[in-house]
């Protein structure tokens, strides 16, 4: 099977990170081969507790591939991921989400005929303890835990200002508000690390500054770690505090953000090359 | 906002409630007042019967979303063993409503275990292979019937598959005869039963909707890769949907069973699901009342179609098309919607 693991602090580290606590998440060798297609080959990665951290790179890169990896759509075919310290091999995507991963979609993935609310309040199931008995039956267990749940939905709704459109159904809300309502169902779950797909696509540059905000706002409130996929360089470089960027499925570079700005291979893979005057 | 959501799921709800009990009580007026003829009042039980199928099999379609043509199949267990129970139970509980009671219960107990062991294997599947996989288990249940013995004598219960090996010792009785079926049923099952039974059932998965189960059931229906990715069980609550329903189809087929003084498993083949499932498709997935309406309906049409024997059928036929266009058709439902939604504006603007 896998290598027995040897802690490996700092080999993949970005600098400035708060890379003293244990980590929250570390890929060491991470891959996966779809027949002879490697989609994603020796990713090595890690992440301190309340960091941001920017996946970037140009498309089919491998990057959602990553996140599926992540969460165990894919079982990996080659290496290990260490959540917290724990190996999560075997485990599936459910368990995965139980041990600490929350993520959203490039293509948004709501409960369209449930209201925002009951959105959010499945997020929490894992976290709700009352059994099919007190439901039924409408037990005092019931009306504590559905209260508590009502309760925590509003105020997570309230982070992005949502608590009043909470009866409305989630299929019938604007792209953006669907967006948002997916980062908040992904937090219900009491994640450690959260994983956002593309969260400013679509957006236009004043919701991508108000999503810049919540994103900050969301480490700080939550202390969790964050990483994203995202194609805005703007959103990116301002809020991440490491960037790896993949290209054809392989790390070609890391670290801060204005390393990454420097890198001659990012630029030539990705970013591009500032039109000579 | 979060009122005005509170009060239109609890208010369709109490509505649904209301809307059992008054029936009820104007059936019973009606029937002390003798302004029932005797043709409705001897399908009262089977419409009770019908609508608890159709709200419990609403549940696997319209809230599980996964369609199940097998249903009659655990109505067919909750005949078979509740009136078993009710004939064992004959001498040793004389009142006839708590052997009823307890029989409805032993059949939904069984049709629930009968619902746990074929979803095993059935809800690993999606869409049409679950709904194949379905009707192959209600054949499964209607031939195993067909060729049960089960007969009582001094020593206890004798069971044997294909002929009758019962040997019961003198004095015992065979119950289920294999394609004869169960006869000589006690018919204890009354209006009133009919009615708790919808109650209950009404309570049952209102109340499994309307809790985490629910919510949990409904997103894996919606997108079911994110429900995995926020945790949930998908297995644990497809089953609690599954096994839910079935119980209750058991409850209702015991119901069903003891209204006739004989039942056969042939009664409870694919033609039976098909019928309880144009009772939720007619009346909206996910919506209860629609069964309940539907279901009353369409069993009392093709009786009160009787006149017209010849035309019967076809009469039948040409309203199940239209209320299915009526139903489906983009722009009755969007004149419908626009209907509503006036209704609405001009209530806020009061």
């Amino acid at each position: 099977m896998f290598p027995k693991l040897v802690p490996v602090p700092s080999k993949n580290m970005i600098p400035e990170r708060d890379i003293d606590k244990p980590l929250v998440l570390e890929c060491i060798n991470l891959g996966i081969t779809f027949g002879g297609l490697q989609a994603v080959e020796n990713l090595d990665l890690a992440m301190g507790q309340t960091e941001i951290t920017g996946l970037i790179g140009p498309n089919g890169a491998g990057k959602t591939t990553v996140f599926n990896l992540l969460t165990k759509v894919y079982q990996p075919t080659t290496g290990t991921i260490l959540l917290n310290g724990k190996d999560i091999q075997g485990m599936d995507t459910a368990h995965v989400n139980r041990e600490g991963i929350a993520r959203t979609f490039q293509n948004i993935r709501l409960f369209s005929d449930l209201t925002v609310e009951e959105n959010v309040k499945v997020g929490m199931d894992a976290q709700m303890h009352y059994n099919m008995l007190s439901s039924l039956l409408r037990l005092p267990g019931y009306w504590k835990e559905e209260k508590a749940a009502h309760e925590r939905a509003l105020e997570l709704l309230s982070i992005f200002n949502m608590a009043d459109l909470a009866g409305v159904k989630a299929g019938s809300l604007p792209y953006g508000a669907q967006r948002r309502l997916e980062i908040i169902r992904a937090l219900a779950t009491n994640p450690r690390l959260l994983l956002l797909d593309e969260p400013a696509a679509g957006m236009n540059p004043s919701e991508t500054a108000e999503l810049m905000e919540n994103i900050r706002k969301i480490r700080d409130t939550f202390q969790i770690a964050i990483l994203l996929i995202e194609h805005d360089m703007n959103l990116v470089m301002n809020i991440c505090e490491g960037i790896c960027v993949l290209n054809f499925g392989r790390v070609i570079a890391k670290g801060t953000p204005s390393e990454i700005q420097a890198n001659p291979a990012v630029i030539e893979a990705y970013l591009g090359k500032k039109k000579e005057a | 906002m979060k009122k005005i959501k509170w009060s239109k799921t609890t208010g369709k709800n109490t509505m649904t409630y209301g809307l059992v009990i008054l029936a009820y009580v104007v059936l019973q007026l009606f029937g002390a007042a003798g302004l029932m003829s005797s043709s409705l009042k001897g399908m009262l039980i089977p419409i009770c019967a019908y609508v608890a199928m159709a709200i419990s099999l609403n549940l696997t379609v319209g809230v599980l979303g996964e369609l199940s043509l097998g249903h009659a199949g655990f109505m067919s267990v909750g005949a078979f063993c509740g009136t078993s129970t009710a004939i064992l139970l004959q001498n040793a509980v004389p009142s006839a409503p708590l052997r009823l009671a307890i029989s409805l219960v032993m059949g939904a107990l069984f049709a629930a275990v009968v619902g746990f062991l074929i979803g095993i294997p059935v809800l690993r599947l999606r869409g049409d292979y679950l709904a194949i996989v379905t009707l192959a288990f209600g054949e499964i249940i209607k031939s195993i019937f067909n060729n049960l013995y089960l007969g009582v004598d001094s020593h206890g219960l004798h069971v044997s598959l294909l002929s009758d090996r019962t040997n019961l010792a003198e004095g015992g009785s065979l119950i289920i005869g294999g394609p004869m079926g169960i006869g000589g049923i006690q018919k204890i099952a009354t209006f009133t039963a009919g009615f708790v039974l919808i109650m209950v059932t009404l309570v049952v998965v209102f109340n499994l909707v309307n809790s985490r189960a629910g919510r949990a059931i409904m997103a894996i229906r919606d997108n079911r890769i994110a429900a995995e990715s926020i945790g949930l069980n998908i297995t644990k609550y497809k089953m609690m949907a599954f096994v839910t329903s079935a119980a209750l189809a058991g409850a209702a087929g015991a119901l069903f069973a003891m209204n006739y003084s004989t039942v056969v498993a042939n009664k409870f083949d694919f033609n039976t699901s098909i019928l309880v499932l144009v009772f939720v498709v007619l009346g909206g997935q996910g919506n209860m009342l629609g069964s309940i309406i539907a279901a009353a309906a369409l069993t009392i049409l093709p009786e009160a179609l009787r006149e017209y024997a010849d035309y019967r059928m076809l009469v039948y036929a040409i309203i199940l098309i239209l209320v299915m266009l009526a139903t489906n058709n983009p722009t009755l439902k969007s004149w419908l919607d626009r209907l509503k939604s006036g209704r609405r504006k001009a209530k806020e603007a009061i």
